[in-house]
């Protein structure tokens, strides 16, 4: 029987605003199998988004939704689940999102471990605001603000989480589809902070100034670019030229989780109290 | 009888929080502020809260409105140069509104200024600090009780209009220690939002059709609906060119503006046959009440006029004032702010004079003393 996507999408919200051949459609379908394979109930979760083309996702489904300020999305997310620590909290971000303007909170936020899932949507560019470049544009790539080649550097957004503190790292493609909504399972499952670098296409404003025939075109450039860590990490080095690993990337087990360690303050000062009483 | 204790401007305000039923505090290490971040992150704790020390005051801001939307009734504080942090997500709670309470110790500035002296030169910010038109509610207390009786109230107007209440008070009241009563619970009211009452299948966040402040459904109540800093129609979901975003941001500035009765508050003192009126909030209006006891003590007619409510701005009370002194003199810690909506509520029915001060030290009684003397 095939899915039924309706279940999580509210009545009347779509068409969404994506252009024809963005690849945030297939993420938003990716999300929404993930959610139902784990059964969370509905009101159990909350959306929070910055600003951006990604950061409207969480408008079409139906948890409770917040649509925040351009890269505070994770401070937000932050209130709410330390108010809240037993409800999940999922984080839907742009590259430029969650590593230029919010880049000091996604740092805190691997830093403090808590228990959030961040879902980085890396097209490589500012969408929303017509294709400037972003912290992600790999060098050399025409953006709208970098018209001679960007001049500047990428970065390694799963290597940025990992050496943050984040203790779950994994990086999917739009490409792969269904080995990523394994990967966001995964990720809402970990308890701590896990990051989830979706590799996506922007035809309209990044595709297009890039020598990027058609959306094709750059679902096939990920098909041939990313491949499986494992395999990624058997091939010699002038093998991996140009390629990157997908998968998850790293995890660590057993780290601290900032919600689980303050409440557990909170218990500690109740016992005292009542011992005083 | 409440509880007598001593305490200092800023732990009043912690206090007040608590008795107004905080329990979420976000903030970011500032002077002359900080004192109320300490007290919570003892305090919240003890009591089950969340005390939280985010990465600067943009993130303390965003994590309290996140709080908020959980039914937690939420606090930051700061001061100067990380009140002009917080802006952008002030006006994102003010549109999406989300109760919030905001405590600005102010000192002199702009930049760094003088973190460490008084100051009352943010006070034009804590009404257009934002971008976009808003509402602004912005309490001034001047004295360690009205600290603690003003956060409550704070609070209160917070969580019944559904809109950030700022409170402003100067570093002298904030960390000057005065001897305060904790009022017994029960005593001072404390107000919680108003709820839906209809099913969740029927809520609309945003419905206007019943009353100016809509119903609240805290998020993970089984309401399950959208906020966003985008115009928004009843729905919560985004609307583009739309009439529905003019007519949603006057009720917005009507929350408040209708409702000026029961937000502005403010202390007359010996105005009633007053020639001379001096209109002072905070630090200032305290030297004031000084030097209009002494110049009377000599029989100069002098009174005071100290607004607790400053935002929104007490107009109807300085027009009627305006009409029977011939001097209103208006002392701030700026090089002039507050005298301007003074001066625009008087409509040149009497005459405004300034004092300013902007070098880390109060205004002096003697220096109003000084002013009421020359005028009469
Ligand atoms: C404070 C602030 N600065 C700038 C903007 C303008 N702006 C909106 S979206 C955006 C970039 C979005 O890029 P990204 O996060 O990569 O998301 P995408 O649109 O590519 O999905 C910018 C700069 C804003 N909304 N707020
Ligand atoms: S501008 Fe790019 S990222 Fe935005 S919707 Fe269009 S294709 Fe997608
Ligand atoms: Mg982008």
């Amino acid at each position: 029987m095939a899915f039924d996507y309706s279940q999580y999408i509210r009545g009347g919200k779509l068409p969404h605003i994506w252009c024809p051949g963005c690849t945030y459609g297939i993420i938003f379908k990716s999300i929404l199998r993930a959610v139902d394979s784990l059964k969370l109930p509905k009101d159990d979760i909350a959306m929070v988004s910055g600003i951006g083309c990604a950061s409207r996702l969480p408008g079409y489904v139906d948890f409770n939704t917040l649509h925040t300020t351009h890269g505070r999305a994770l401070p937000f997310a932050t209130g709410i689940k330390m108010a809240k620590p037993d409800k999940h909290v999922l984080v839907v971000s742009g590259d430029g999102d969650a590593t230029a303007i919010g880049g000091n909170h996604f740092i805190h936020a691997c830093r403090r471990n808590i228990d959030l899932t961040v879902l980085v949507f890396n097209n490589y560019i500012y969408g929303m605001t017509g294709g400037q470049y972003s912290p992600a544009t790999p060098t050399g790539h025409m953006a709208a603000t970098m018209p001679y080649g960007n001049v500047d550097s990428p970065f390694d957004i799963p290597a940025l989480a990992k050496g943050a503190g984040a203790s779950f790292v994994a990086r999917g493609t739009a490409f792969h589809a269904t080995a990523l909504d394994k990967l966001i399972v995964d990720a809402i499952q970990h308890k701590g902070l896990s990051v989830v670098e979706i590799i996506n296409a922007c035809p309209t404003t990044h595709g297009r100034r890039n020598k990027f025939k058609s959306p094709t075109d750059m679902l096939l450039w990920m098909k041939d670019t990313f491949m499986p860590v494992a395999a990624f990490e058997k091939l010699p080095p002038e093998k991996t030229a140009g390629k990157f690993p997908m998968g998850v990337l790293y995890r660590k087990e057993g780290v601290p989780e900032y919600c689980k360690t303050y409440y557990g303050l909170v218990e500690r000062l109740k016992k005292q109290g009542e011992g005083r009483a | 009888m409440g509880k007598i204790k001593l305490l200092q401007g800023n732990e009043a305000c912690a206090e007040g929080a608590l008795y107004a039923g905080c329990t979420f505090f976000a903030g970011y290490p500032i002077t002359p502020s900080t004192e109320v971040a300490e007290y919570m992150a003892r305090r919240l704790p003890q009591i089950g809260g969340v005390f939280l020390q985010m990465e600067d005051e943009i993130a303390a801001m965003a994590a309290v409105i996140g709080g908020a939307l959980t039914g937690c009734k939420s606090l930051t504080a700061t001061s100067g140069p990380g009140f002009s942090l917080k802006q952008e997500n002030m006006g994102f709670a003010m549109l999406t509104e989300v109760p919030c309470v905001i405590v600005n110790v102010m000192r002199g500035g702009p930049s760094t200024g003088v973190p460490t002296g008084p100051g009352q030169s943010d006070i034009m910010q804590c009404k257009w600090g934002t971008h976009g038109d808003h509402p602004a509610i912005c309490l001034t207390p001047a004295y360690v009780q009205e600290i603690f009786s003003e956060t409550v109230r704070a609070f209160n107007l917070s969580e019944k209009y559904r809109t950030p209440v700022i409170i402003a008070y100067d570093e002298i009241v904030g960390h000057m220690r005065e001897r305060i009563e904790i009022s017994d619970p029960g005593v001072l009211p404390v107000v919680q939002r108003p709820r839906p009452a209809c099913p969740p299948a029927e809520y609309l966040p945003y419905d206007d059709s019943k009353g100016d402040v809509p119903p609240m459904a805290n998020f993970f109540e089984g309401y399950r609906y959208h906020v966003t800093g985008l115009n928004h129609g009843p729905d919560g979901f985004p609307v583009n060119a739309s009439p529905r975003i003019h007519t949603d941001e006057l009720r917005l500035i009507r929350k408040v503006d209708s409702n000026r009765a029961d937000i502005v508050k403010f202390e007359e003192y010996l105005l009633e046959d007053a020639e001379v009126a001096v209109f002072a909030y905070g630090v200032s209006g305290r030297s004031a009440k000084t030097a209009v006891n002494q110049v009377r003590s000599e029989g100069v007619k002098a009174g005071l006029f100290r607004p607790l409510t400053i935002w929104p701005f007490p107009e109807e009370q300085v027009a009627g004032l305006s009409g029977r002194v011939r001097k209103i003199i208006v002392p701030e810690l700026s090089l002039g702010q507050i005298i301007h909506e003074v001066d625009r509520c008087s409509k040149g029915r009497c005459g405004i004079e300034g004092i300013h001060r902007v070098d880390g030290d109060p205004i002096t009684p003697a220096q109003i003393v000084a002013r009421i003397k020359e005028v009469m």
